[in-house]
């Protein structure tokens, strides 16, 4: 029977539990690493373990950070009035690249899903709520996910915030761009029209 | 001849889950393949002309086409996608619990007609606003019954005789109604009001446009939301997910009983 170096067994392993990576480019990628010079596995090997000891959650917006508050939330040419709630830490990011927005962000890590047992407990929801009891929001940005679990997540906090008198908007939804208005689904389209704008 | 390589059937979109980047599996309900599961590729693009027309809780139509291991949903056509339970909170929970109770009930390829249609009067009740408590209540005994479940509510299951009115008990573990005197030996059971057991019988054996009819008075709602999940959980052997959210819900008094909208 052949047998392949343990180390080499390991790597493809570990790189097979990672998602979208199945057995064929786990092994790929590892004697693609054995081809390569020593640094640039060191420098990969590296940036792995760095990423776990050296970032955390800020304790405001609960981003993803190296340092505590996080560098949006320390901004102060940012507008602290405005909060825009996201899923995700890897949503903030796409919003930053479009450059129009200048408030900062609350993570929830997660949308409400029912479906998983998950509930406003297991997110960053109380968090998120004790934000805006000190009276210096005045906006909240709905920026949930376009989908049941996003719109349960955004009506469960419009119905939390209602009563602090807090602006809520929302991100627009509808058509994507490049989409076929022939093929878009009832909810896109109701809700394109509903968010429908001056032209 | 084979199978044909490809079919068309409507169907509810009861579960999704991701697989790999852009595709995911959705779990339909269908009338006559009982529960299936299919591949939906490229859905989590945006503009996939899949798209909207496969989230959960919605009535589609759908072509799919025959593959080693799934089948895979090639064209698709919303027929009824339930907006105006979407658009609610409590609607859309009541709507998610109905799913997860198919889902967990049902094996994959057994045609089952009259809980397809089950499940779509149900939807379209909760869309039209009707009482979502006796919605819930009468789609869940009915469930039991095309599942062979049907709790026995007319005679003792521990002695066979008839039930008094008077406070009997409800035990899970034996599918029905004990009498006074056979429920205080079973620790397991729960104390039944006759008012509670009338509107349980009936919801059971009357069409639901008679069982809507029925006004439930708000003590006996409480008692009722007990029961049945209780029942439930009992032959699951496990907690309905989504029932965690519906009390979290009524705990936060975001409960609507009248129309869908706000
Ligand atoms: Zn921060
Ligand atoms: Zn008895």
């Amino acid at each position: 029977m052949v047998t392949t170096a343990e180390p080499v067994t390991k790597l493809v392993e570990a790189f097979n539990k990672l998602p979208g990576i199945g057995p064929k480019s786990a092994q790929r990628l590892t004697y693609y690493l054995l081809s390569r010079p020593g640094e640039e596995a060191k420098a990969l090997a590296e940036a792995i373990l760095a990423l776990k000891e050296k970032t955390r959650l800020c304790s405001v917006c609960f981003y993803i950070t190296d340092c505590d508050p996080c560098r949006i939330c320390q901004d102060r040419e940012r507008d602290h009035s405005k909060i825009c709630v996201v899923e995700r830490p890897s949503d903030i990011p796409p919003l930053e690249r479009t450059g129009k927005y200048n408030g900062v962000y609350h993570v929830l890590h997660g949308p409400i899903s029912p479906a998983q047992g998950i509930g406003p407990g297991e997110l960053k929801a109380k968090e998120f709520l004790s934000r805006l009891q000190d009276g210096s929001v005045t906006e909240v940005i709905l920026a949930t996910n376009p989908n049941l679990e996003g719109e349960t997540t955004a009506m469960y906090l419009r119905r939390m915030i209602l009563p602090l008198g807090i602006r809520i908007t929302r991100l627009a939804r509808g058509l994507p761009f490049g989409a076929d208005l022939e093929y878009a689904d009832d909810m896109t389209l109701s809700q394109a029209l509903e968010d429908r704008q001056e032209f | 001849m084979g199978a044909p390589r490809s079919y068309q059937t409507q169907a509810i979109i009861i579960k999704q889950t991701k697989l790999g980047e852009v595709d995911k599996i959705l779990t339909i309900y269908t009338p006559e393949f009982g529960k299936l599961k299919a591949v939906a590729k490229g859905v989590c693009r945006p503009g996939s002309k899949l798209g909207g027309n496969v989230e959960l809780l919605t009535h589609s139509l759908l072509m799919l086409a025959r593959g080693r291991n799934l089948d895979i949903v090639t064209q698709s056509q919303t027929i009824d996608g339930f907006l105006v339970l979407k658009s609610d909170l409590w609607r859309m929970a009541c709507g998610l619990y109905v799913l997860e109770l198919i889902d967990s009930f049902t094996l994959e390829n057994s045609g089952n007609h009259p809980l397809f249609d089950l499940l779509l009067d149900t939807l379209q009740r909760l869309c039209q606003g009707d009482d979502s408590e006796t919605v819930l209540r009468y789609f869940e005994l009915h469930l039991l019954d095309y599942l062979g479940y049907r709790p026995q509510l007319h005679r003792c299951v521990g002695c066979n005789s008839p039930i008094k009115p008077v406070v009997n008990f409800f035990s899970s573990s034996q599918g029905g109604i004990l009498c006074s005197h056979c429920g205080q030996k079973e620790p397991d059971s729960r104390p039944l009001s006759v008012g509670a057991l009338k509107i349980l019988r009936l919801w059971q054996s009357f069409d639901y446009a008679t069982a809507r009819r029925v006004k439930v008075r708000s003590e006996l709602r409480s008692e009722l939301e007990q029961v049945m999940p209780g029942y439930i959980k009992y032959l699951l052997q496990r907690e309905v997910k989504s029932i965690a959210w519906l009390r979290e819900l009524r705990k936060e008094s975001i409960v609507d009983n009248n129309c869908g909208r706000n």
